[in-house]
């Protein structure tokens, strides 16, 4: 008999259905669906009361009509009804139509959260599974506020029933995916632990899952779900077929719940008992051993059901990274898998491997691969394998192989899918440059790149190609000889065009020895592709004009003629027009010596972190390139250069200025280095166009209204701000850690110096943590960007922050923190806000707090938080007469603050000028009658007051003791913040 | 977890549609055309996972599916699902309604598409797997049955009671 009788159902809902199948358009169905809702609208609205069966009816063909695709605005309150029936049916449909149809009208919620109360104290199963899904299906805030208290008890009640117990797993789990702050800890969590140990595999199957997530989020809580997962887990694996009954699927006994068990496991680091591992070990051992048993049954079920146990248990050695023998058994088994006849197998086995060969003990296993994961490339029919052996072969790519895999890709590249073009141009691109051992390998590569994939190649790669010819003198010649051929093809991509352009702009006159490519060759050369290009490519080439008239005077005048007709000079576009005015003006009026100190050849890029990598890494979402690689990318790269996009203009401007801008550190924040090593001459200016790109989003520009206008009302964090008031946050750390925080690090006072004069930078790096920041102030408030790297392959777990402030400081300052997920992916990086107040002035800074644990072992570190009373300057303009009146005025000896000292970095008129923009006060040109003396004003704003500070710094190159000294004085309204600044900024020249 | 639970036919039609995450209604249908267009110009016999399209999550999504006669099953989840594990569940799924509708056919869901959804609720709750044995499920189903049987019956017998007064 079949378990659904099709007799019993609903005649008018199948008369309707029959109905809609029978349109003959889609016009037809639309009309038959509007009578049918203006007919069941009038039926819900009109007078006569509806019974039970007719409101089921009516609510199902409205069910039948959303799946359509038609929107529902209606019949909810029929459906609350039905839900809050005592008739089974009638229940069932209403909360099926609430699920299906979730609305967020709260009074409509109200009377839902009513009905599923009444159904969960009923203690009748079937009704409290009902409303436990109707919980777990919506999940709203209002459901979780009404319920997370009362679920947990359902879960661990003795009398519970199991099916009961399934439900409410999973609804628990569901809300505290949702609504975390309101499901909380408590007696229960221990309980639920030992749901493990359920007799029923079923509450274990649906208790598992929430297990998992709660150990994601508190690792120390449930730590013995390890031994017990273990246990479990051996039971099963060490049972025969049969033994399970109905939880055996096709001769495997539970593969589904195995797999989680497996999956919980790789939550956490080895067991440390050694029994437990000895335990564990034996089950991955016996699942490896039974992978070459023969199967039991030839049905694809069965060879599935086993492997998927197998690809967990491989991932989770992988996951412990510490069983060599067990590595290369994985190994081996995937490496049999890879020629598998399956489909499905190959690509799971393709996947695996990608992690596998991030793992120094089996690197090399999984090179042995590469001719097989090349053929596979090549001859794959499905793109889903194709594209996960080209993920493979990005992977295992190291020095010794790259030239064959970035050939087999480029090779791969004529005829790829146009869905993974784009990502694998990316990556040829950086498997170039990693690996690059000579230059014109690498400019072959690329110029290659953008010969066949030349629509997929996004600015960065042929940036980054430039920045590197710029950089090294000894490709320059062959790059530029390399261009010149590739762009004779009559039809080449227009991002040749750039390339060639701005190459031969550089460095035509390396290769203009040679009657072949003399400059008037070359010109002809590139202006012949001019007509078919864009207008931002034009305006590259107009540029390469103007570098060619420097480069080469004879072509002085052809070039001329170029600029002055009236396609260029009177173009349609500003900004070609604009360029072809003023290079034309420059030309014709500006001497030699001029024309050449304007057009100069670029300096060098600073060095950076490949901006492609970092769109690879965008586009893949975090963890997608290992940190490995990254260190790899730093380390290997030391020739690596500079982000910066310099569009024709700011290369003119670039060769002119050499004013270090305040925004010279806006670096993206996992650049190589500190940011001092940037050279101030040119890479300040550059505008940077990559901290889109770079992890760093919010490119903190210094004026920036729309990023202060949000600061002012801090309305949508108001709520998660009531759990760290001002006072109590020092007593309430936002996690479970239970470690004390550790005293601050010895070096915290100079990393804390090193932000006086900038808000951002590095705060700190060690080898598995990078710390950025970003600050921004106005007035009295700040709000602080910090990025929290992982620089490890490994992920973070229990990560937690805390900012603390004792004592004084807690009446000087309100800081709220936004909690960071407790969860830090290898190779991620998470960013936290913090907000920052500053109610009268201080002298100390908050402490910040991070915990985390990294394989099991917990890092604390404490660091001071980069704010100083400096911040909340406001810059003060005056002359010279009104600076020294109130000079005078500040005359009291407590008000001034005055400190001699050695410089410890050099006297560089610049380098003080630019620290002393940094600090945030005015710098007041032509005020103090000695010139060698910097003098500076600024209010600083308080929420209690404002103090008005003066500053007066006085070098002495030559002091008698033969010393470079300075002599700085402050004077300021408030003895405590003269005292503090001068602190301060003696640290800082 | 899963994130979404799709049936259509080759044509495209939904037959059930499922969400464990909220989206609007207009990005539900879209959804379903863009996983239809994905998984429908595939052939057969390649593998059962491919990335999941753009509007459910990129690539961090994988869709898992299975082509049954006129049917595709598609199982939208994240990474922390086991592709074979799902691709077992889609099988215990399909087996389960087969035995339900007694040979299991497109017309079934269609005409019945709140009991699929219970039958699917059997399996699958928020998102994350409830119960895996097909015995358990089909007993669960029977006893609603059951129930619902019962209350037919009882209204039928009390609307032939209320015919009996009236005469």
């Amino acid at each position: 008999m079949p378990a659904v009788s099709k007799g019993d159902g609903m005649r008018g809902l199948a008369v309707f259905i029959s109905d809609i199948r029978n349109c003959k358009s889609k016009e037809a169905e639309i009309k038959r669906i509007n009578k049918e809702l203006a007919n069941i609208r009038s039926k819900f609205k009109g007078d006569k009361a509806l019974d039970g069966y007719s409101k089921k009816k009516y609510v199902c063909k409205l069910l039948f009509i959303f799946l359509l695709g038609h929107d529902i605005d209606f019949g909810h309150m029929e459906a609350v009804n039905l839900l809050s029936s005592n008739k089974y049916t009638e229940k069932q449909i209403g909360y099926l139509f609430i699920s299906v149809l979730v609305n967020s009208n709260s009074e409509l919620i109200r009377l839902i959260n009513n009905g599923i109360k009444n159904d969960l104290s009923s203690r009748n199963p079937t009704f409290m599974c009902l409303a436990l899904h109707c919980i777990a299906n919506v999940g709203s805030r209002e459901m979780a506020e009404a319920f997370a208290g009362e679920i947990p008890r359902i879960l661990v009640a003795g009398d519970t029933m199991d099916s009961v117990k399934q439900s409410a797993a999973l609804c628990l789990l569901r809300l505290y995916k949702t609504s975390p702050d309101l499901v909380l800890m408590g007696e229960w969590t221990s309980r639920v632990v030992h749901l493990l140990n359920d007799q029923h595999m079923g509450v274990v199957t649906a208790a598992i899952s929430l297990i998992t997530c709660l150990s994601q989020k508190n690792p120390d809580e449930f730590k013995t779900c390890v031994s017990l997962a273990v246990s479990r887990l051996s039971r099963i694996v060490s049972s025969a077929s049969t033994d399970l009954q109905d939880y055996t699927y096709y001769f495997v006994p539970a593969p589904w719940l195995s797999c989680k068990l497996l999956r919980l496991l790789q939550c956490y680091p080895p067991p440390e008992d050694g029994a437990v591992k000895g335990r564990l070990v034996e089950c991955l051992e016996t699942i490896l051993n039974k992978a070459q048993e023969p199967p039991k049954s030839k049905k694809v079920q069965h060879s599935n059901a086993k492997n998927a146990i197998l690809f967990e248990a491989i991932a989770l050695i992988i996951h412990y990274d510490s069983e060599p023998n067990l590595l290369v058994r994985a190994c081996n088994q995937l490496g049999q898998f890879l020629q598998h006849r399956e489909t499905n197998l190959r690509y799971l086995a393709l996947e695996s491997m990608c992690t596998l060969a991030s793992s120094e003990f089996s690197h090399e296993a999984v090179k042995t691969h590469i001719e097989t994961v090349i053929n596979a490339l090549k001859t794959e029919r499905d793109v889903s394998v194709r594209q996960r052996a080209a993920d493979l072969l990005y992977a295992m790519c190291d020095r010794s192989n790259a030239k064959q895999i970035v050939a087999e890709m480029l090779s791969y590249l004529e005829t790829a899918d146009y869905s993974i073009r784009e990502e694998m141009v990316l990556k040829v691109a950086i498997l170039a440059e990693k690996y690059a051992v000579d230059y014109s390998w690498y400019v072959d590569t690329i110029l290659n790149l953008i010969r066949i994939a030349g629509d997929y190649v996004s600015e960065e790669v042929w940036y980054r190609v430039i920045q590197i010819v710029i950089n090294r003198d000894d490709v320059q010649g062959y790059a530029a000889k390399t261009v010149f051929e590739a762009l004779q093809a009559p039809a080449c991509h227009e991002n040749m065009v750039k390339v060639g352009g701005y190459i031969l702009g550089e460095f035509g006159n390396l290769i203009a020895g040679d009657p072949r490519s003399s400059p008037l060759v070359q010109f002809n050369l590139l202006h012949s592709k001019f007509h078919l290009c864009s207008v931002p490519t034009r305006a590259l080439l107009l540029s390469a004009y103007i570098k060619f008239i420097n480069l080469f005077p004879e072509t002085k005048s052809t070039i001329q003629e170029v600029l002055r007709s009236d396609s260029q000079i009177r173009n349609s576009d500003v900004e070609l027009q604009q360029r072809a005015v003023e290079y034309l003006k420059l030309s014709s009026i500006a001497s030699t010596d001029v024309l050449a100190t304007v057009l100069e050849e670029m300096p060098p890029f600073p060095e950076r972190e490949s901006s492609i990598l970092a769109k690879l890494k965008k586009k893949k979402g975090p963890g997608a390139v290992s940190s490995t690689e990254q260190e790899d990318g730093k380390r290997e790269g030391g020739e690596l250069n500079g982000g910066g996009e310099r569009g024709a203009d700011s290369t003119i401007a670039a060769s002119n200025a050499s004013t270090p801008s305040p925004s010279a550190d806006l670096l993206g924040l996992r650049s190589s280095g500190p940011v001092s090593a940037a050279p101030p001459s040119a890479g300040s200016l550059l505008v940077d166009v990559f901290s889109e790109a770079g992890p760093a989003a919010p490119a903190a520009a210094v004026n920036d209204d729309g990023f202060l206008r949000d600061l002012e009302p801090p309305t949508e964090s108001s709520d998660s701000l009531l759990a760290e008031g001002p006072g109590d946050s020092d007593s309430a750390p936002p996690s479970v850690v239970s470690e004390d925080p550790a005293p601050p690090m010895p070096q915290s006072d100079e990393l804390l110096h090193k932000f006086v004069c900038k808000s951002n930078g590095v705060l700190f790096e060690n080898q598995l943590l990078q710390i950025g920041v970003k600050s921004e102030y106005r007035q009295n408030l700040g709000r602080m960007y910090l990025f929290y790297g992982n620089k490890t392959s490994v992920q973070f777990v229990s990560f937690s922050t805390s900012v603390t402030y004792t004592g004084e400081l807690q009446s000087q300052l309100n800081v709220q923190t936004k909690p960071v997920e407790p969860l830090v992916e290898g190779g991620a990086q998470v960013q936290q806000v913090i907000n920052i107040e500053c109610l009268t002035d201080f002298s100390d800074a908050p402490l910040l707090n991070i915990k985390f644990r990294y394989g099991g072992a917990l890092q604390n570190l404490t660091l001071k938080l980069p704010v100083t009373v400096n911040k909340f300057f406001q810059p003060t303009e005056m002359v010279s007469h009104d600076f020294f009146q109130r000079w005078k005025q500040l005359s009291q000896p407590q008000q001034e603050a005055q400190k001699i000292f050695k410089a410890s970095h050099g006297m560089d008129k610049e380098v003080l000028k630019g620290k002393l923009l940094g600090l945030g006060m005015a710098l007041l040109e032509n005020v103090d009658p000695n010139p060698e003396n910097f003098v500076c004003a600024g209010v600083i704003q308080t929420k209690a007051q404002q103090v008005g500070c003066l500053l007066r710094l006085e070098p002495n190159a030559q002091a008698q003791s033969g010393e470079q000294m300075y002599r700085l004085t402050l004077r300021s309204s408030k003895d405590t913040v003269s005292k503090r600044l001068c602190d301060l900024l003696a640290e800082q020249f | 977890m899963i994130k979404a639970i799709l049936i259509f036919n080759n044509h495209g039609k939904p037959r059930l549609s499922k969400f464990y995450e909220h989206y609007s209604e207009d990005t539900e249908q879209q959804i379903i055309r863009e996983t239809f267009h994905l998984v429908s110009k595939r052939d057969e016999n390649v593998c059962n996972f491919l990335e999941g399209g753009m509007l459910i999550g990129g690539s961090d999504n994988k869709l898992i599916y299975r082509h049954y006669a006129t049917l595709y099953f598609v199982f939208c989840v994240d990474s922390s699902e086991s592709e074979l594990g799902i691709l077992d569940l889609i099988q215990v799924f399909v087996e389960t309604l087969d035995k339900c509708f007694e040979n299991v056919c497109e017309l079934d869901l269609i005409f019945h598409v709140d009991k699929v959804h219970h039958i699917l609720s059997e399996m699958v709750m928020g998102g994350m797997v409830l119960e895996t044995n097909m015995n358990e499920i089909i007993t669960h189903v029977d006893a609603q049955n059951k129930m619902e049987k019962s209350e037919v019956r009882a209204a039928s017998e009390a609307r032939v009671l209320s015919i009996i007064i009236l005469i």
